[in-house]
């Protein structure tokens, strides 16, 4: 399959790749996916006053999931919380071209925009756990 | 060194340029139809057929009459299963396979389950292995046919194939083998190895694309088919058609060029191989290898290289053909289902990537090939959140993951 150049772009020169403090109380972290399907995204945003300042993601899956937590990242950077939470999956699609085949892999990254939100609100107090949405993983150890 | 480099030599092979030079005439000065018996166009076509056949059957220690040519072994394995399942089907209506055959074998098995015959899929080991002793177990009286590959194109596993044969002469059973991997790569007898039917191809011998053949047992028992093609009989009645008389020249050649430097050949792949693994091996952790440790074909290497996907390592080594197990390179974005067969997780199954070996790669392109693929590997590790995780002590298993 022939890849887009903007997924090439973000598959060579990864933004924002790397992790923060999980437990830190201003950032908020969302990892969807399963090994077994072959895409994990771990997306996570670092809030101020209602506004994401930085963003970081790791991903294991093929280069259009790690092209669309890249873009995920940029996009997020900036944004208030309730425009975050904007971002839709045909956005990614849109903007990095992606095939039919490879749409999940964006739907993956808007679920990992989510859980990072809804992680943070938790935090924050802003929310109540039982309205969490997205498929976050729980680790046993954390 | 010319980039790319081509190590997907289990896909299919470049043209040997020796087997090429031999085709040549054959589309334009030596043009008849190897059936027209009037004329010496025809002859000198017929006989350069012949003298292919005899290349081939040569090469598998078959008699020359016992080769049918067919367009490859996808046809040679329908014609195998479907024409054994029709000529016999008084006889019986049980057919035994593997779980790791090729989807030629399998989606014919599943054809004929459609039209009412019985299908055992028979497990293989965690190396890919059939058991002799299951097939045993396995044979009913209703069974008419064994179909099992001599080598897997996924991880080279090598099926103790004699002692198969041997299970089904002493249960008078017929035994196909899809030996399109194998034939020309390792020593093949179909004598020794008690083989009734065989499938193989040129394109994976460094012939032409288009043309294969089915061995089919003559004496002791002599097999009988029921065609797929029917026709001018050509064949003996098998495949039916005109043949590619530049592609059956091919393939005889490309068989005699394999005969004469199997040997020596088997030896130098087989060190590019070791090499390859060991260059990979000494500079990453945790990849794992899938087949056998030492049964395997000699340009096979297949490993997962865990906490990396398979489709983003081959984006990261664009330079370098190579394929995958990874769901993201298959149309149904499930993973191998060899791998699985095996035993190996999803996701490893994922992580997996095959190299091939072939007779025109040279030991600079293999140890560009290791440089690169080192390189990719820790550049996806440390994005992968996976590798992250099991750096922190984490069980991966441990962990609640949402599938999707």
């Amino acid at each position: 399959m022939a890849y887009s150049e903007k997924v090439i772009d973000h598959y060579n020169n990864p933004r924002n790749m790397g992790s923060f403090k999980k437990d830190e109380p201003d950032v908020g972290t969302g990892i969807v996916g399963a090994p077994e399907c072959g895409d994990v995204m771990k997306l996570q945003i670092k809030v101020r006053d209602n506004t994401i300042v930085d963003a970081k993601f790791k991903t294991f899956g093929c280069g259009s999931a790690i092209a669309s937590s890249s873009l995920a990242t940029e996009w997020l950077k900036g944004k208030t919380l309730e425009e975050a939470n904007q971002i839709k999956n045909t956005d990614i699609v849109q903007e990095l071209n992606l095939p039919p085949v490879k749409i999940h892999c964006s739907v993956l990254a808007e679920d990992a925009i989510k859980a990072a939100l809804n992680d943070y609100k938790k935090k924050a107090g802003l929310q109540r756990e039982d309205t969490q949405e997205g498929t976050m993983a729980s680790t046993s150890s954390s | 060194m010319k980039l790319p480099i081509y190590l997907d030599n289990h896909s299919t092979t470049r043209c040997d340029p020796r087997v090429l030079e031999t085709m040549l005439p054959y589309f334009t000065e030596k043009y008849g139809n190897a059936a027209s018996r009037n004329h010496s166009f025809g002859w000198e076509c017929e006989e350069a057929v012949e003298a292919a056949r005899q290349q081939i059957a040569r090469l598998v220690h078959a008699d020359a009459k016992e080769i049918v040519f067919t367009s490859g072994a996808t046809e040679s394995d329908n014609l195998a299963l479907k024409g054994v399942a029709e000529m016999y089907r008084e006889k019986g209506d049980h057919i035994i396979t593997s779980s790791t055959e090729h989807r030629a074998v399998l989606d014919t098995a599943k054809y004929l389950e459609k039209k009412g015959f019985k299908v055992t899929y028979l497990p293989v080991d965690k190396t890919g292995m059939v058991s002799p002793d299951d097939v045993r177990n396995a044979i009913t009286d209703r069974t008419i046919l064994i179909s099992i590959m001599l080598a897997n194109n996924e991880i080279g596993t090598i099926n103790p194939i004699k002692d198969i044969g041997k299970v089904a002469k002493e249960k008078g059973v017929l035994f196909h083998c899809d030996a399109t991997q194998g034939v020309g790569k390792i020593p093949v007898n179909v004598q020794e190895m008690g083989i009734d039917l065989m499938s193989f191809s040129a394109h994976k011998i460094y012939g032409p694309k288009g043309v294969g053949a089915l061995y089919v047992r003559r004496k002791a028992p002599r097999v009988r088919l029921e065609p797929l093609i029917h026709g001018g009989g050509h064949e003996r009645g098998m495949r039916s058609g005109t043949l590619p008389v530049p592609l059956v020249v091919g393939f005889g050649k490309a068989c005699e060029i394999c005969e004469q430097e199997m040997d020596t050949e088997a030896v130098r792949i087989r060190a590019l191989r070791d090499r390859l693994y060991k260059g990979i091996t000494d500079a990453l952790e945790e990849v794992y290898l899938n087949g056998h440790p030492t049964e395997r074909l000699p340009g096979n290497l297949n490993v997962s290289f865990a906490y990396v996907e398979g489709e983003a390592l081959l984006m990261g080594v664009k330079d370098i053909a190579l394929s995958s197990g990874s769901a993201c390179t298959s149309a149904t974005l499930e993973p191998s289902y060899v791998l699985r067969a095996l035993g190996v997780g999803s996701d490893l199954a994922h992580s997996s990537i095959r190299f091939g070996i072939g007779r025109f790669n040279t030991e600079e392109e293999i140890d560009y090939t290791i440089d690169q693929i080192v390189k990719a590997v820790n550049h996806l590790r440390a994005m992968s959140p996976l590798y992250e995780m099991a750096k922190e002590g984490i069980d991966l298993k441990s962990v609640q993951w949402a599938a999707h």
